[in-house]
């Protein structure tokens, strides 16, 4: 199927694009970024925004920077961008790590990081980090900036505290320290399909003991987010295989998975047990 | 109908300018309003990666971006790649490595290669297999493409 009609916008500053947005959302009108998901939505006839204001002529929006302590990824910084590190250290490795799982090569260099997390699919790679590593998502409207914690963005299935008037301008990530160890898992049918769960884990030592434990699962849930009670499990303790199977345990216990017609809740839960226990040993390694 | 845009655009190297409706993919403005028909539609939803042209040297699914986007980019796109007579190393290997069966496919995955071959001529077979998995084809299997690409990247390489 061909996309249903629109009235297409290109404003080339963020001040034209969010007066453009403020204007035209009420009717259904849109932001436009890499579109790799939104295109096809629309191919399906599943959205027909009256509106689209693409932002990839916005100059501004497609930059990527380390200020102080915190990686800023703007509006239209695409996949590709992080085929190799974007910055130094653990955070810019991890990045690059995770992006191989993401869709297919073509759709990588169209796509955008921010994109993927406003358009929030439960399955996104991208969600899932931003709420693992605490990220912080700047909205901007025509009446200003508002900043949302990556634990009060994410609501549902496609579906953020982000107004129909708020572009989501840039994804802030706190820098991780050096010895910040991290563990990522996914696990689909095909290359480059949908996550059936994924985590990400990240912790430091302490003395020979487990600090500031994230444990995030994604693609399980109708939302990614950090799971404190298998966090819990680990604050303290020294790494062991019997330790990371008890953080295991609780994490699959922990969360409410979706089902589908090929997946039950129980089969679920137990790959989120055998991810989250993969990706604490690869980051004992 | 809404209101339309003027674009101007270049495929393999010639000028066209096109007054599109901004819903028309860039697939569409390329076959039907270009007139190069060698690029291919398949799912028109980014799956099957039959539609997938150079933009500015990058393999993208021409069926998820809209022509109006396309303003002022140069598209290559398969009827580019033969040289006069001379055909590309790339549609040479797939010829002589029974890369293709109906074809339908082909334009996309040359396009592909071609895009990963000039980016990173070095490109192991591991990472190569990855880039691939991109594109569908529903006849060969898969292993003759993997080979007529591998093929290609050497003959390249070799010719410098």
């Amino acid at each position: 199927m061909k996309p249903a009609a629109f009235e297409y916008h290109a404003p080339t500053t963020v001040d034209e694009a969010v007066a453009l947005l403020a204007e035209h959302a009420p009717n259904d009108g849109r932001i436009l970024a890499g579109g790799q998901s939104l295109v096809p939505t629309m191919a399906f006839r599943l959205a027909r925004p009256t509106h689209l204001i693409d932002i990839n002529n916005v100059g501004e929006l497609g930059k990527i920077s380390i200020e102080g302590e915190t990686l800023r990824i703007g509006a239209t910084v695409r996949h590709a961008q992080f085929h190799t590190p974007v910055c130094d250290g653990v955070l810019g490795q991890l990045l690059t790590d995770v992006v191989a799982h993401i869709a297919h090569y073509p759709i990588r260099q169209r796509g955008t990081f921010c994109g993927s997390v406003a358009h929030s699919d439960p399955a996104s790679e991208w969600c899932m980090v931003s709420a693992t590593l605490d990220a912080t998502m700047v909205a901007q409207s025509s009446s200003g900036e508002r900043l949302i914690p990556a634990a009060e963005f994410f609501e549902t299935v496609m579906t953020t505290t982000l107004n129909e008037d708020e572009l989501l301008r840039e994804v802030r990530i706190p820098v991780l320290s050096d010895d910040t160890v991290y563990g990522f898992e996914e696990f689909n049918r095909r290359a480059g399909d949908f996550a059936i769960s994924m985590t990400l884990v990240t912790y430091r030592l302490e003395g020979g003991k487990i600090a500031d434990p994230h444990i995030g699962v994604g693609g399980a849930e109708d939302r990614p987010r950090r799971i404190s009670e298998a966090e819990a499990v680990l604050t303290g303790q020294t790494p062991s295989d019997e330790i990371f199977r008890a953080a295991a345990d609780a994490a699959a216990a922990a969360i409410d998975p979706m089902e589908d017609h090929a997946t039950n809740a129980q089969y679920r839960r137990d790959l989120t047990a055998t991810l989250v226990r993969r990706a604490l040993e690869k980051a004992a390694l | 109908m809404s209101e339309r845009k003027d674009i101007a655009l270049t495929i393999n190297g010639a000028d066209y300018e096109v007054s599109v409706d901004p819903r028309w993919t860039l697939a569409d403005v390329i076959r039907d309003h270009c007139g190069q028909t060698g690029t291919h539609l398949g799912c028109e939803h980014g799956i099957c990666g039959a539609c997938t042209v150079l933009v500015d040297d990058v393999p993208m699914r021409s069926c998820l971006m809209f022509g109006v986007q396309a303003d002022g980019k140069k598209i290559r796109t398969v009827e580019g790649l033969a040289d006069g007579e001379e055909y590309h190393p790339l549609q040479k290997a797939f010829m002589e490595n029974h890369a293709l069966q109906c074809g339908y496919c082909t334009p996309g995955f040359l396009m592909l290669a071609t895009g990963i071959l000039e980016a990173e001529p070095d490109i192991s077979d591991e990472d190569l297999n990855d880039v691939l998995s991109s594109n569908l084809c529903r006849c060969t299997g898969y292993a003759n493409i993997v080979k007529a690409v591998r093929a290609a990247r050497d003959e390249m390489k070799a010719a410098g």
